[in-house]
Parts: structure tokens; sequence; C-alpha cells
């Protein structure tokens, strides 16, 4: 470790941090995928109720600060749960995991991006291949799973890259529902290194190295779901 | 602990709410006029073909742009105390007031990604269009202020009506380094009344509709600069995207 991240001997918290940020981030990145394609299909439903609700979805999501709907979530989670339970009778505390909540609002919240993703890349997806696959008599779901997502994985690529960057950045509001991840961890330890600069700025050099990395990986993939395809 | 949905609570917290929408509405607009007057003169530099010119501008989006927002507020926040120098300076009593902080994290931060996103638009004005204009004699600026700005802002136009909204939903971070904005306000109240769902729905409301209204009202300007062109651009509104 290099002397600078020893941070008086706290700095393993923040590589502790780090490990809980990349497990939140890749966690709510599958959250995001799967409402992303559920929200993509129901958007593009032959059905007015799920194309509503698939619309509603994406359009409210992505209109709300992502702090405000962890902070709803979290504090009226807890609040709805204690009267659930204290219906039972007796007075119960109730401590939401974070990592749960966080996970699951953060995939909330992104999914919906993730939902605009998938439609456009859907909608490319030429309407004579789909006609073509009916012909030959497959079904609904064979048309979908053989002809359809295979191709918009390739072409939603580019913006599930940057998805990814911007989930990752994220993860650090889930510091404020008290998850010990990189921005917490750094929160935490500024007071007894009494170094706050240089453990933010460590905080942001290991936010920097996870950003660097995964760019590089998705101009590779980038690179790769583009190959035998020629750019319009 | 939990009844029905309290709107006399909304209706009474409603002029509190008022004021944390100042905050936040004055919290966007300086963090967008103060990216806006670094960014231009930046964007041109970042665009030019010399290395060691666009290259110092390089690291600096790079690093705001591959970084939290939020770790870059409690940088400054937090972090310029540990320097004597810093606490001892006239600038200290700006310095430690949260809403200071966030204008300088938030306009650094926009900055980073306006740089870029003009930058971008730069390099795709059509060559044929700077050609033409060095053939009839005109200077460097003149090319620049007639030809490539014009061209440049019509590109970058949607990716920075994006940023716009973009910022305007992570002042909401300004609440946690004690900023009275609409979120701020919000958990005070909460706080007094334990009453989450109340307020964090209606914040999250007076959000959405700034949200789409701004998108709502760059769309018009929009489609009103670009009236004259063939495919110009109608004011449909779609919803934000990422940056």
């Amino acid at each position: 470790m290099p002397s600078f991240l020893d941070l008086k001997g706290y700095g393993h918290l923040l590589i502790d941090g780090a490990m809980i940020t990349l497990s939140v981030g890749v966690a709510a990145m599958a959250v995001a995928l799967s409402l992303g394609i559920m929200g993509a299909l129901a958007r593009l439903s032959s059905h007015a109720a799920l194309r509503g609700l698939g619309t509603t979805y994406a359009t409210v999501i992505r209109g709300i600060p992502e702090l405000v709907l962890m902070l709803l979530v979290y504090y009226g989670g807890t609040v709805l749960l204690q009267w659930l339970l204290s219906l039972g009778g007796g007075d119960v505390r109730v401590d939401l995991n974070a990592f749960l909540a966080g996970t699951l609002v953060l995939g909330f919240v992104y999914g919906a991006y993730a939902t605009e993703i998938f439609r456009g890349a859907f909608l490319s997806i030429p309407k004579g291949q789909v006609e073509a696959a009916h012909a030959y008599g497959m079904t609904n779901g064979q048309v979908f799973f053989r002809i359809k997502l295979p191709q918009a994985w390739r072409l939603a690529i580019p913006g599930l890259g940057n998805l990814w960057l911007t989930l990752l950045k994220a993860t650090s509001i889930t510091s404020v529902i008290g998850l010990t991840e990189l921005a917490r961890q750094a929160d935490l330890i500024k007071a007894p290194t009494k170094m706050p600069f240089t453990v933010f700025f460590a905080a942001s050099l290991l936010y920097l190295a996870m950003t660097a990395i995964s760019d590089l990986v998705r101009i590779r993939a980038e690179r790769w779901a583009s190959s035998g395809f020629r750019r319009s | 602990m939990l009844g029905p949905f309290d709107l006399a609570l909304v209706w009474s917290s409603l002029p509190e709410l008022a004021s944390g929408l100042v905050v936040t509405l004055q919290l966007t607009l300086l963090a967008i006029l103060g990216g806006i007057v670094l960014s231009v003169p930046l964007g041109v530099l970042r665009a030019a073909p010399s290395k060691w010119v666009s290259g110092p501008i390089w690291a600096y989006t790079y690093f705001f742009r591959g970084t939290p927002m939020l770790i870059q507020l409690f940088l400054i926040y937090y972090g310029l105390a540990q320097f004597k120098a810093v606490r001892g300076s006239g600038l200290w009593f700006i310095l430690r007031e949260g809403y200071w902080c966030c204008l300088i994290a938030f306009t650094l931060n926009t900055a980073a990604y306006t740089i870029e996103i003009i930058a971008g638009a730069l390099r795709n004005v059509p060559l044929a269009d700077i050609e033409a204009a060095r053939a009839m004699g005109m200077s460097p600026f003149a090319i620049l202020r007639r030809i490539k700005f014009p061209i440049a802002l019509r590109i970058l136009f949607p990716a920075y009506t994006n940023e716009v909204v973009f910022i305007l939903q992570s002042t909401s971070l300004a609440s946690l380094v004690t900023v009275m904005d609409l979120t701020g306000v919000a958990r005070v109240i909460i706080a007094r009344t334990f009453s989450p769902y109340e307020l964090f729905i209606t914040i999250g409301l007076v959000y959405l509709a700034l949200t789409y209204l701004t998108l709502w009202g760059f769309r018009r300007v929009e489609a009103h600069l670009y009236r004259h062109l063939r495919g110009r651009p109608v004011a449909v509104v779609e919803g934000p995207a990422l940056r």
C-alpha cells in the first residue's frame, strides 16, 4: 500500500469501504439491468396498462434526485415496517439493512435509465428480422430470446457502460443511510486522523481507480460490440 | 405513528419548503453560471490540437468526472480545514460555510462535464465551414465567434440541457453539509415531526416538476433558435438521460 494511503493506520478501512462500494455497485447493477429489460418490454408492450406502468416508472424516477428516493425508502420503509409490526402489539424497533436498502434503491433508480437504454436498443432492431422469425414459426418467447435480446445487449453496451460508471459514483449516496462503503469510511476516519483532506483525497483516488478501470473495460466492450458492424 | 397521508402537515410546511426551494434554485443557477464562465474558455483550450494545452484541462475534467460529487463536496467542506493557511486566510469565513462550499463544488463539477461537452461539439464543427470562413479571410478569432461557436452551440444544446437537469437534482447533496435547500428543509421538518412520507414525497414531486419544466423550457428555446433549419428540433420533452 502506498504510504500516504496508510493514514495513521486507518487506511485499510478505506480499502474495506471500496470493496463494499464495488459489491453494492455490482448488486445494484444487476437489479437495474433486470428492471431495465422488464421496463423496456413494458414500454413497448401492446397492453396499454403495461405501457403506462413502464412509462410512468421511467418518467417519474428519472425526475427525482436519488438522495431523496434513498431517504424516502430508508426512513419511510422503517416507519412502515415499524407500524406493520406494531399491529401485532408492542413497540418494535426496526433497523433496515443498509446494504439491501441501498442496493434496491440504486437498482430501482438506475433501472429507470436502463429502461430507456434497452427501449432504444429494442427499437433499433429491424422489424424485418422479427417478421422473418415469426414466419419461421418461432413463438414470441423464441423471437425474444433468439432474435431480440442477443442484439439488444450489443446495441445497449455503450449506454450500459455509461450507466455503470454513473451508478458506481452514485453508490456514495448510500453513506447517508449508514452503509460503511468508501465515502462513509472516509467520513468516519476524517476525525481520528485529523487529516480530512488527505482522507477524502485518498478516497477520491480509490474511486478514480475504479472508474478508470471500468472506463477501459467499457472502451474494449464497445469495440467488441461494434465489431462486424459498419459505423454509420 | 403511521396514519393516513397528513395533508395538513404538508400544507403547514409549505412556507418553509418555499424558502428551501429558493435556495435550491439559487444554487442551481449560480453553479450553472459559474460553470459556463469556466467552461467556455477551457472548452476552447481543451479542443486545441496541442497536448500541452489540452492535457492539463483533461486531467482536471478526468478527476472531476471520475469521482463522486459527494466526495468532491466533502473534500472542500471538511478537507480545506486541514490547512492552517486556509483557516488563517481572509477567505475562511466563506470556506467554512456549507453554502459556499456547495457552490464551489457544484461549479467545478459541472464545469468539468461542460468543458467536455463544449470541446466535443467544437471538434464536430464541419471542417468545410471552417475552411470556407478561412477562405473569406476571417481571423481565427472571427472564425471562432462567427462560425465555430454558433454551430457548436447547436450541437451541444441537448447534452447541455441534460447537464442543467443533473445539477438541479444534485443540489440535494447540499443538505448533507447543513445547507437549508429543499431537501435540507424537508429533513429538518422530518426530524421534528417524524413523518418521512409526507415530506419526501412532497419534495420529490417538486423536483419532478422542476426537472420537466427545465427540460420543456430548454426544448422550447432550442426549437425556437433553430426553427429555420431543416430537420429542426421539435419541442418534445424526453426524460433526463445520463451525463
